[in-house]
């Protein structure tokens, strides 16, 4: 399982060295990947039972709970599948459609980062390995939204995006955390079976919220469900793989994944079904008033988002596996609109849906996989949507008495804008008369229409036979979310009952609603004035709040001048210190316990006061320079006398190359003058005095705390035994706190670096902009 | 700043003051000294030299680039840090030739780890005194 995760990221780090050989028509290999691991899924299919999981277990930093822990059972063998499956169409589809792009190699490279994310995401048992592929959803998501990146709107949507979600991250993490501390284990299956005391704790109601709030931003859960329009900037293919079976779905694979340790409780249901409900609502009557194809199937998906959450939020058998099966139906139809939608685009360089018509004369295949997945949204029978809808109707019917009517009336509702809204982009671009400029449209390349084709034929496959999914992906499925051994078959036909009228009811309902409602720009202008209080223009404006309070802040503080930063530095370490030693009462000397000064110290100290008063006095900026290494020469002298050699051998050195460093780059400056105004001056004066002051009251303080010897006793008995060296300070260097030594030779390379690049790269006066 | 007396000294102040680098690096793990100070002392020598001759001549003394010390110290640093994993043992663990060599003394990861430290130090402090110094030019 694990070559399964790694074999993306790996093809996506080969895209750089290798990118050029993406852009030849050998690129077409890259499908090849998602095809592969598709097929290495589907044999798991009869593997997997209700009890059966397979697990592989890698361990990553084992003392912090942290492992590489990846588990597959049912719910990940449908993600797995539909991650994989939807992505082999997508991979093929992608290289035609972007095929002139210079920057495909690039574009795959996300999309191989994003697929392996997504994989690594609904396979992982470890909470904190969720976390990190959920983080590389986001980010890897927001290079492919913003793949366009000329053009400002697409950049502004990605980072909406990036935003809304990485905050739902930082929620998440925060449940996850506080779920793991309450368990005491960071496994996910562990975690299962500790439900009881994780729904007793007083923080539960807080590890809901927060897990739900991580699952509401990914899924696009109203109020955050604008970053899912905005994000159709990105190119067609994906929106198609975004949109139908991964990124958005993320949040509802982990509501799935948790239901069986957060869910079956009143807190749960209620806040899940109010948010689905909503959203679902909201969804669909949006995606009524929309004219760009891409609109309408942004909003529709909003919906089934929503339809999804509200399903996981009545949590009965009946909708856990109307779940499992819309899932499939929805990631089938959407994917399926998505891809037309990138080909008629192609084709007639608009989605305007008052434009476009006719397009049956010359598309005719586009147009056969448009009018299925259109049914199967719709809900016609002998289709997989079909089979969906009456699951929904089954869930609602037979929730709780006293809501059930409520929660069918609004799943009715939503069904039937939806089965508008999927016929407005499934069959209303075909209908009608074919204006004149569409008429010298050609077909599209062979790898355009046939992934879409074989999505939308899919979904009737499985409608007139749906036992195919019932059985092997939607029962295991459902065992995995509800933790018990459910036994059901899908069937086509029902009999005469009430879930069959609510159907037809649905679908006649929806292409009346279908005909009367004709896309008007009109309309559009209409919704669009109730948009001051649309979530979105709130987010705008938070944001430009925080962006200007940020820019006058960092105008404040990061001014670019050494002086103010050292001033400010210093005024703030003067606040904390004098704080801590106002806390710790008065001092006192103890003069007891000092050592008798012997005339070498005073002679070093009287040389330190001369060399400050030259400093402060002179006014050639080198003797100031070379006054101050002498009272760094006298303060080696003094760790000299106090036996520290290690230090003082370093401190002359260093202090030799630092007056070599100043010497060169005061070569450079202007001469010495005193411009500073005497307000100023005073300031300074007083700062620097009361530092001096302060850190002298720190050290008498210091005398006083009763030093723990404990870790230098035990530097001093290890250093030979565990590191053969008799120079405590040296072992510690290179040995006992090595890793820090490490970093810090990478610090100081960068910094070498950082003025090497400054210095010897500068652009010629000609080449700036 | 082309004085005799300073350019004389500085001829045979180079390998002195070299050695004497050396000399602290490899008693660091026993006695005061290490791959910092002796890296420190190094680059000492070749600014003094270069004070004296410039810093062109020095450049040419070195022959390679300064940077390129970095790489080949960092490297040296992390080949010693991650040499017990060969042998199975968690990284940076501390491994040692069983017998003293003569004059060095104990050879052991700590000391190849020094070395990079050293070679590293010198690489900096080099890149970044004469690319300012030759900047000013």
């Amino acid at each position: 399982m694990l070559f399964t995760v790694l074999l993306g990221l790996i093809t996506s780090s080969l895209i750089v060295p290798f990118g050029r050989f993406v852009k030849t028509k050998w690129g077409i290999i890259l499908a090849f990947i998602p095809l592969l691991l598709f097929l290495y899924y589907l044999q798991y299919i009869p593997l997997i039972s209700w009890d059966k999981s397979y697990v592989q277990h890698i361990d990553w930093i084992p003392s912090l709970g942290v492992n590489f822990d990846l588990r597959l059972d049912g719910l990940s063998l449908l993600f797995s599948l539909l991650i994989t499956g939807i992505g082999t169409c997508i991979f093929f589809y992608a290289k035609s459609y972007l095929k002139n792009d210079p920057y495909i190699d690039r574009f795959f490279g996300y999309l191989c980062l994003f697929m392996s994310a997504m994989l690594g995401l609904v396979l992982s048992d470890n909470i904190f390995l969720l976390f990190t592929f959920w983080e590389l959803t986001s980010i890897s998501s927001f290079f492919l939204i913003g793949f366009n990146n000329d053009h400002a709107v697409s950049r502004k949507s990605a980072l909406t995006a990036l935003s809304v979600t990485g905050l739902g991250g930082f929620f998440l993490l925060a449940g996850l955390v506080l779920m793991g501390n309450i368990a005491q284990t960071y496994s996910i299956s562990e975690l299962a079976e500790k439900a009881q005391l994780i729904q007793d704790h007083e923080l539960f109601p807080y590890i809901l919220g927060l897990v739900i709030l991580g699952a509401m931003t990914k899924s696009a859960q109203f109020p955050f469900h604008f970053w899912l329009p905005g994000a159709m900037k990105a190119p067609t293919p994906v929106s198609a793989y975004l949109h139908s079976a991964t990124m958005v779905k993320a949040g509802i694979y982990l509501l799935a994944r948790f239901f069986p340790i957060l869910g079956s409780n009143p807190a749960w249901t209620y806040s899940l079904m109010i948010i689905g409900g909503i959203t679902m609502l909201y969804g669909a009557f949006h995606s009524l008033f929309r004219t760009d194809m891409k609109g309408v199937l942004a909003y529709s998906t909003i919906s089934a988002l929503g339809i999804l959450v509200f399903l996981l939020g009545i949590g009965t058998e009946d909708a856990i596996i109307a779940v499992a099966v819309f899932i499939v139906v929805h990631a089938l139809y959407k994917a399926t609109l998505f891809l037309i939608t990138g080909i008629i685009d192609h084709a007639t360089h608009t989605r305007d849906l008052s434009v476009l018509q006719g397009l049956r004369k010359v598309l005719l295949p586009v147009a056969i996989a448009g009018f299925l997945a259109a049914l199967s949204s719709a809900g016609v029978p002998l289709t997989l949507g079909f089979i969906g809808k009456d699951l929904i109707y089954e869930a609602t019917l037979h929730s709780e008495q006293h809501v059930a009517i409520y929660l069918t009336v609004a799943a009715v509702i939503t069904n039937i804008l939806l089965v508008s809204a999927g016929f407005m982009a499934g069959i209303k671009p075909f209908m009608g008369t074919l204006p004149e400029k569409f008429e010298k449209i050609n077909m599209p390349a062979k790898s355009l229409w046939i992934p879409p084709l074989i999505l939308a034929l899919l979904g009737v496959l499985f409608g007139c036979f749906p036992h195919i999914i019932g059985d092997w992906i939607a029962q295991p499925t459902v065992n995995s979310i509800m933790k018990v051994k459910t036994d059901f078959h899908l069937q086509i036909w029902h009999g005469f009952n009430l879930v069959l009228l609510l159907s037809a009811l649905t679908i006649i309902l929806g292409t009346i609603l279908y005909f009367i409602n004709k896309p008007n720009p009109r309309k559009l202008q209409w919704i669009e004035r109730l948009n001051f209080i649309a979530p979105l223009t709130i987010f705008q404006k938070a944001y430009q709040r925080i962006y200007n309070f940020s820019t006058s802040y960092s105008n404040y503080f990061h001014n670019g001048y050494l002086r103010s930063y050292l001033l400010k530095i210093i005024i703030f370490a003067e606040v904390l210190l004098a704080y801590q030693l106002y806390l710790g009462g008065p001092l006192h000397i103890n003069w007891d316990l000092l050592s008798a000064i012997s005339v070498y110290e005073v002679v070093t100290v009287l040389i330190v006061f001369g060399a400050v008063a030259l400093t402060l006095s002179t006014a050639s900026r080198l003797t100031a320079v070379v006054a101050t290494s002498v009272i760094g020469y006298g303060i080696c002298l003094l760790f000299v006398f106090y036996s520290a050699p290690d230090l003082a051998m370093t401190q002359f050195t260093i202090d030799t190359l630092t007056v070599v460093l100043f010497v060169l780059v005061l070569f450079k400056l202007p001469p010495f003058l005193n411009l500073a105004k005497k307000r100023i001056l005073i300031r300074d004066v007083v700062v620097a005095i009361v530092f001096g002051m302060i850190l002298s009251m720190v050290a008498i303080r210091v005398l006083h705390v009763p030093t723990h010897i404990a870790i230098s006793e035990f530097y001093g008995k290890n250093a030979y035994l565990l590191a053969k060296g008799r120079n405590v300070v040296n072992v510690l260097l290179v040995d006992f706190r090595g890793f820090d030594t490490m970093f810090e030779i990478i610090v100081l390379s960068i910094a070498a670096l950082g003025v090497y690049s400054l210095l010897k790269l500068r652009l010629k006066s000609s080449e700036k902009e | 700043m082309k004085s005799t007396i300073l350019q004389t000294a500085s001829r045979y102040l180079l390998p002195i003051l070299l050695l004497f680098s050396f000399f602290l690096l490899l008693r660091g793990h026993y006695f005061p000294g290490g791959g910092f100070v002796g890296g420190l002392v190094a680059s000492i020598a070749f600014v003094l030299h270069s004070f004296a001759h410039g810093t062109n001549e020095t450049m040419k003394i070195l022959r390679y680039k300064p940077l390129s010390l970095i790489p080949i110290g960092l490297g040296i640093s992390a080949f010693s840090m991650f040499m017990p994993a060969i042998f199975g043992l968690p990284v940076m663990t501390g491994l040692w030739l069983e017998h003293p060599i003569p004059v060095i003394g104990m050879i052991g990861t700590a000391l190849l780890f020094d070395i990079g430290i050293y070679l590293v130090v010198i690489g900096v402090v080099l890149t970044i005194l004469f690319t300012i110094s030759l900047s000013s030019d």
